[in-house]
């Protein structure tokens, strides 16, 4: 599996680290009620299919990705720097 | 003042010659890691421009003294001081190397898992990448040279993965 960082290019995937669902970017406001932070912090869908994760160009640039990726075919579709995405 | 007895990162370890390659290394006087700050960073370089000579390069990039380093970091060989962005002084936290002869490429396609032939990666290129399993930044300071830079505690694991190397392709002949 390769992965295409919009800073350094096409990398192997051993050069990043995998945090987890893409959904911790989007962090309720303080107010926004048990059940909202109940699903920020715990809950997680696991969908055989199209995924939206976090990845760390830990072995590269040290830069925060968006990666989205079919884990049925195992297809990297995109990359995106995380501080570039629309929250 | 107490006379201290400073060691280089790789005192004692170099220089390593095995067939047509050698590593030495490379002792900056000072290594400081500039980030600027949001909206600074045109400031920034040019400011870096008029101390040091050479402003902020593109990513993958080394200009002069200041080379890319990761997601919006450079370092700059030499002990500079600019306003808007965070400013540090690393001089004693990176072991740099450079190995050079001819064939190698040859050494580093063992460990490198990034394109480093001329026909691609050019003189003043830089790769953050991995090293084994080290991080490191390589750049081509020449036709048959490379510079490689990791933290200063993996000294002895980045040479004893270039020996290795180099013993393997000496050994081919």
């Amino acid at each position: 599996m390769r992965i295409d960082c919009p800073n350094c290019g096409e990398r192997d995937r051993r050069e990043f680290y995998y945090q987890g669902d893409a959904v911790v970017l989007n962090r309720p406001s303080e107010d926004a009620g048990a059940q909202a932070w109940d699903d920020y912090l715990h809950n997680r869908a696991n969908p055989a299919g199209e995924t939206r994760d976090l990845w760390f160009h830990e072995g590269g640039c040290r830069a925060w990705l968006v990666v989205e990726r079919n884990t049925m075919t195992h297809a990297v579709h995109a990359a995106t720097l995380a501080e570039k995405v629309k929250r | 003042m107490a006379s201290l007895i400073a060691l280089t990162p790789c005192a004692g370890l170099l220089p390593l010659t095995i067939g047509a390659i050698t590593v030495t290394e490379v002792v900056p006087q000072a290594l400081t890691s500039v980030a600027p700050f949001k909206g600074h960073k045109k400031a920034v370089s040019e400011a870096l421009k008029a101390k040091v000579g050479a402003g902020l390069p593109a990513l993958n990039r080394r200009s002069g003294a200041v080379t890319w380093f990761g997601h919006g970091v450079w370092m700059v060989a030499g002990a500079v001081s600019v306003e808007g962005a965070a400013v540090t002084d690393q001089s004693d936290a990176w072991a740099v190397v450079e190995i050079k002869g001819a064939g190698v490429e040859d050494v580093l396609a063992r460990l490198v898992p990034v394109d480093l032939r001329a026909s691609v990666f050019k003189k003043g290129h830089v790769a953050k990448t991995m090293l084994a399993h080290l991080s490191v930044t390589v750049v081509r300071t020449g036709a048959d040279s490379f510079e490689i830079t990791t933290m200063r505690s993996m000294s002895k694991t980045l040479l004893h993965d270039l020996e290795v190397a180099m013993r393997g392709v000496a050994a081919r002949g």
